[in-house]
């Protein structure tokens, strides 16, 4: 039993690893590096997301307004991008980063400052904020044709080979790890998910890394505001619509405790690459697309499942009997 | 749910009665209501009208009948968002077994056993195996609007018999609507479950400890099993109002209600850590959200433009005592 959750990660890559082997059986195309290049693409806006969920769930809190920060970011970006086609690509991930991150720190500053839980709080600013989308733009949509040519084409040139959406997963994978096993920031965040009353005695200020997890949600978020719209080349207030639970959805695959303290970044890219693949292979497999849902549905409960057993809190055992009647 | 709770402000002596009623937040949801209603009638010539009225019921009854059932739910500590989803599933069996020909008490009869049953699975994955209920509901959400989607595609049942219309559509006096009358029995029967049975003490109690609930003597499984079956239950039943009302299924029937039930039951003043929250609460709450979005809607203010003041409302209102308490404890101290 002690062995299973620290190899979590390492079981879920087997399973990935299965999962392709089964599907490639039938068609081997599945396993060929274009085809598995093309995934990690298709997967890596989930990624990022996952990621930003994954440093708040270890908080113990959750983001619900992630996918419509980014609808909200994504809008802002695009009609900046309609309107001025001169600003420079970078200059607007760097505004769709701060963006995000203002979105972020509203929702880091409710839950630091005034006390509310976290999934009241998100709850209230998931709406807010896909309204806010309405109102900027009028219900209005930017298209591609309205779209600069720069604006979509970025993220699709490719750099040895690779697309730059992958590259950008890449580093965000990377600052993500040396946040979290380099960093004091990182050791805080898994303290306060393992105890936070023990975390205030060692002098970490809860309240403000709590702030801080959500400002980087909302950043992870406002990043994909950019790549979604650009990627997808329409912006309107329908983007990502319900999109949230997916996020968390990936965290609880990748063995992210939804109970704060259990998780990692590896386990939050192989929870989005595993819904990834699902998605990717049912078509190629012939199964109606309709099918993905549950499906999906399926893998988080049985990954719950699976995840629970190393989980279980110890010293209840008096009540044992009892508990099972 | 999974937030650390704040440490407590233990005053030196209770309030008095009277100053206990009037800053509860029943009261201030009831000056919430009564301000909204006010700006209405003001805004609109058409407001105030007895059919005007009736309609505006419409558009929440069907959230605040499983907003009851979820008030418990969360005062125990646990939580549903697979509920939009048993509808949407609920709705799905009822048009299959529509076009088995079947008659009117067998729909309603699939709807409501459908539902039961979806929350009964919550309820053992959450009791049975010692799940999440937060994650277990998001997997579940996934698989009963999945199965959904599996049956019916990009297509839609429609023609269900003319008698069936009744339960969304149907009057029982004048211009009190059935889903209406449906809704206020139902609160007062889990007004009285909630705040006159033993279960309903017992609920409270797992929701402020689940461990010393257990040695207590509470039998904690169980208690949330059943209010998993509750929560089923009336989502099965608003998926019956739901098909009924619109005459139709698709897939994407109810598509982001839970998240609108759970807005109604936080603004209702239920803890959403659990353990504190009332019926009259949840009520009043259900009233407000129907009078925030019928008001708005008779200004032709889009219902996206709506979210933002209900969303505004929650963060708000929950806000406001926290701020107000700690005011008031900086002015003691």
């Amino acid at each position: 039993m002690k062995v299973f959750p620290r190899y979590r990660e390492v079981w879920l890559l087997a399973a990935i690893v299965v999962l392709i082997g089964l599907i490639s059986m039938r068609f081997p195309g599945f396993a060929a590096f274009g085809n598995l290049r093309q995934l990690f693409n298709d997967t890596s806006i989930l990624m990022i997301l996952a990621l930003g969920q994954m440093v708040v769930i270890l908080t113990r809190s959750i983001d619900l307004s992630m996918a419509s920060n980014l609808c909200f970011t994504g809008m802002v970006v695009a009609m900046l991008n309609a309107a001025h086609p001169a600003i420079p690509i970078p200059l607007l991930i760097v505004i769709a980063l701060l963006v995000g991150l203002v979105l972020g720190a509203i929702n880091g500053f409710l839950v630091w400052r005034l006390n509310i839980p976290s999934i009241v709080v998100t709850l209230g600013t998931l709406t807010i904020y896909r309204g806010a989308t309405f109102v900027i733009s009028g219900g209005a949509w930017v298209n591609a044709d309205q779209m600069s040519p720069d604006f979509i084409g970025l993220q699709r040139a490719a750099f040895l080979g690779i697309p730059v959406l992958s590259w950008i997963a890449i580093l965000v994978i990377a600052l993500f790890f040396l946040l979290m096993t380099r960093t004091a920031l990182g050791r805080s965040i898994y303290a306060i998910g393992v105890n936070p009353t023990a975390s205030v005695y060692a002098g970490i200020d809860v309240g403000r890394t709590k702030f801080i997890v959500f400002c980087i949600s909302g950043m992870a978020a406002g990043l994909c505001g950019y790549l979604w719209i650009s990627r997808y080349v329409i912006a309107s207030v329908e983007v990502a619509n319900g999109y949230e639970l997916n996020i968390i959805a990936a965290c609880v695959i990748g063995g992210i405790s939804i109970a704060g303290g259990i998780g990692s970044v590896g386990g939050a890219v192989l929870g989005a690459l595993f819904l990834g693949i699902i998605s990717n292979a049912l078509p190629v497999i012939n199964i109606s697309p309709f099918w993905q849902m549950a499906i999906s549905g399926s893998a988080i409960i049985l990954a719950v499942v699976l995840n629970a057993r190393g989980e279980r809190r110890q010293g209840r055992i008096i009540l044992k009997k009892a508990e099972a009647a | 749910m999974t937030d650390t709770p704040a440490p407590r402000y233990i005053p030196d002596r209770l309030d008095k009665p009277l100053n206990a009623a009037i800053f509860s937040w029943e009261a201030l949801l009831v000056a919430v209501a009564v301000a909204i209603f006010a700006v209405n009638s003001f805004a609109s010539p058409y407001f105030l009208d007895v059919w005007s009225l009736s309609d505006l019921t419409f558009n929440f009854t069907e959230k605040a009948l499983i907003a009851l059932a979820m008030a418990l739910l969360i005062i125990s500590g646990e939580i549903d968002l697979s509920v939009a989803a048993i509808i949407a599933l609920a709705s799905t069996m009822m048009g299959m077994a529509m076009q088995a020909g079947a008659g009117t008490p067998v729909l309603v009869a699939i709807g409501i056993l459908v539902g039961l049953g979806c929350g009964a699975f919550n309820g053992l994955l959450v009791t049975r195996l010692g799940l999440p209920s937060i994650v277990v509901t998001i997997g579940t959400m996934s698989l009963f609007r999945g199965i959904a989607f599996i049956v019916l595609g990009d297509q839609a049942y429609k023609g269900y018999p003319s008698s069936f219309a009744f339960f969304g559509q149907g009057y029982v006096w004048w211009v009190v609507s059935f889903e209406l009358t449906l809704f206020l029995v139902a609160a007062v029967i889990y007004w009285f479950l909630l705040h006159r049975t033993s279960f309903g003490r017992r609920v409270f109690a797992i929701g402020n400890n689940p461990v010393a609930a257990q040695f207590s003597g509470v039998r904690v499984g169980r208690i949330k099993f059943i209010l998993f079956c509750l929560t089923g239950l009336m989502a099965g039943i608003a998926s019956v109002l739901i098909t009924s009302r619109l005459g139709s299924t698709r897939p994407s029937i109810a598509q982001g209600y839970e998240l609108e039930v759970i807005t109604m039951v936080v603004l209702g003043g239920v803890s959403i850590l659990g353990g504190a929250g009332s019926i009259v609460g949840v009520v009043l709450a259900a009233f407000i959200m129907g009078l925030v979005t019928f008001g708005l809607g008779l200004l032709n203010v889009p219902g996206i433009v709506m979210s933002i003041f209900i969303g505004l409302l929650l963060i708000i209102v929950i806000a406001l005592p926290i701020v107000w308490r700690r005011v008031r404890r900086e002015r003691l101290t």
